[in-house]
């Protein structure tokens, strides 16, 4: 059998046991860096979080969100295939009926138990209607005070906006396209 | 002056003003200014977010020099733990020993040239850099109390390091300057600083240490860089192999007084080495009474004379206080027995060379001039 053996060619000798050579040359390069980060143009890599957000991909897992047909109600028909699907069996939805014959079956309770959930987005592939999308870009879920962590998170309650304006007045109504996806687009300034 | 004052008093003052007006100050500072210089080095920001809450809703944070405060309180209000085992009276001593040395350097440090019986220097004992080297090496039995008191294996294992780079640096650090003293002819502070305020070729090169001795400054700087126990000589904190090495078991204020020892010995070091090598409080072509170069005169009264040295002394000191910790950037550090190895079979051979050469050198100027 063939090892693969790289030679690297080493210089040796009185320059480089010197070692002052080596150092004026990291020198250079240290000082090079401190003063065009002090005076000259940044180059930082550094992201200031809270204030402002990194770039993910449009398909990362981030947090859960429901999404809206076109008239503004949830596309979600309480199927229960993501319940189903779920490894860790995080999801838990109850369903209702509507007068109102354009829906057929909604869900009266949408919980996520954000704790339980590992993320695999089985519940986004399992779901027929295209309801619950992870793609709100939001991938820390920790807060500074107690009452925030509320970890058993009732989508339907989640960023909704009011729905008065429309024919559906029981059911809170999820947030638009553009308003659901806060952190995805981009790093975002304060 | 004398009249008003007698020289304790004198002494007092001077104590004050150095020591916590420059010193620790810039030591405290440094702490800071190495968080945000290694994050520039680093190409990140670095401490940026320290506040104060009770400025309104608008965060003041000037580029996190509130830090500091920060750092402060916390340590304060931080437990003291001490190790069960440990030698209680050596574990709370040690950090004042490591303090002690980093600061006894200063009782010799002149600012400016005397003026009318007034010195801007604490004290000058006749034995002057004896003295120093005296105390300063000490400052390992900061380190090794620290870590044998801690009883803990890190600990004494750094405290045993700490021991073998003093053995390897000591040495050569004391023969670095024995090139200086046959130059300047003198181990007083004092004398050695006026020496360097005279000049070749008439008026132009200045005497400094750097250039009789630019040998015997690098091994000079080099062992001040061990015994500060920073990059590339950290092997008794050894951050990658023994934790923190022989302050590891100490926390809150205590921890602090050993890196706030570090800091001010960083001064220390920055101060020594313009003293001994960089002309001390000399400004190229300044004298008593102003500029001349080349037979122009300036003239300058003497308290201006006097502020021009004070604030050359402190960038000097301030640019090598700068250079100690880019230092600490850009060199890798050195294994455990490549210290001794630089120190015994390079650093030992080369400083006797340097004193040899020196003395002939010497000799043979004096022959020549006869």
């Amino acid at each position: 059998m063939e090892t693969k053996v790289k030679v690297l060619d080493r210089r040796e000798g009185l320059y480089e046991a010197l070692y002052v050579p080596a150092i004026l040359e990291a020198f250079r390069l240290t000082i090079h860096h401190f003063l065009r980060n002090l005076f000259g143009k940044k180059d930082v890599v550094t992201i200031q979080y809270p204030e402002q957000h990194r770039r993910i991909a449009p398909r990362y897992r981030g947090r859960h969100r429901l999404t809206c047909r076109e008239d503004g109600f949830i596309k979600c028909v309480a199927c229960y295939m993501c319940e189903e699907v779920c490894p860790a069996h995080c999801i838990h939805i109850e369903a209702g009926e509507l007068e109102d014959k354009s829906v057929e079956k909604y869900p009266v309770v949408f919980d996520i138990d954000e704790l339980r959930c590992v993320f695999c987005g089985l519940c986004v592939e399992a779901c027929p209607k295209d309801a619950i999308r992870m793609d709100t870009g939001i991938i820390a879920m920790a807060y500074t005070e107690r009452d925030r962590f509320d970890y058993t998170r009732n989508l339907l309650k989640d960023a909704y906006r009011e729905n008065e304006k429309t024919k559906f007045k029981k059911v809170p109504l999820p947030l638009t396209e553009e308003e659901a996806l806060p952190n995805s687009v981009g790093i975002i300034q304060p | 002056m004398e009249t008003l004052l007698n020289p304790y008093v004198q002494a007092l003052i001077k104590i004050v003003v150095i020591v916590l007006g420059f010193v620790m100050v810039t030591g405290t500072v440094l702490t800071l200014m190495e968080r945000k210089w290694m994050s520039a080095v680093q190409d990140r920001i670095g401490p940026n977010r320290a506040y104060f809450p009770w400025f309104g809703n608008k965060k003041i944070v000037l580029h996190g020099a509130f830090q500091l405060a920060a750092d402060g309180l916390k340590s304060m209000f931080k437990e003291d733990t001490v190790p069960a085992g440990a030698d209680k009276a050596i574990f709370f001593l040690a950090p004042y020993f490591a303090f002690f040395s980093a600061i006894v350097v200063w009782a010799v440090v002149p600012f400016a040239a005397p003026i009318g019986g007034v010195t801007f220097q604490i004290t000058d004992p006749n034995i002057g850099l004896l003295l120093v080297f005296a105390v300063t090496s000490l400052g390992v039995y900061g380190a090794v109390l620290a870590g044998w008191s801690s009883n803990n294996k890190y600990a004494i294992l750094g405290g045993a390091r700490a021991t073998s780079q003093m053995l390897s640096y000591e040495i050569f650090l004391g023969l670095s300057l024995v090139g200086v003293f046959m130059v300047t002819g003198s181990v007083q502070v004092s004398k050695i600083v006026e020496y360097q305020g005279t000049y070749w070729f008439g008026d132009v090169i200045p005497k400094w240490g750097i250039f009789t001795q630019p040998l015997g400054f690098v091994m000079f700087f080099t062992a001040m860089v061990a015994e500060l126990k920073r990059v590339p000589f950290d092997a008794p904190e050894g951050e990658s192999e023994i934790i923190a090495g022989y302050f590891m078991e100490y926390s809150g204020m205590r921890w602090s007084g050993f890196m706030l020892a570090e800091y001010v010995g960083i001064v220390g070091v920055a101060a020594l080495t313009v003293t001994l090598f960089f002309g001390g409080y000399h400004v190229p072509w300044l004298h008593a009474d102003g500029f001349r170069l080349f037979g122009a005169v300036l003239p300058l009264p003497a308290w201006l004379v006097a502020l021009l040295q004070i604030g050359a002394m402190c960038a000097k000191i301030l640019f090598f206080c700068w250079f100690v910790i880019i230092l600490r950037w850009t060199v890798p550090k050195f294994r455990f027995d490549q210290i001794m190895e630089l120190g015994w079979k390079k650093m030992l051979p080369l400083a006797l060379a340097n004193v040899a050469v020196t003395a002939v050198w010497l000799m043979a100027w004096d022959a020549l001039q006869k």
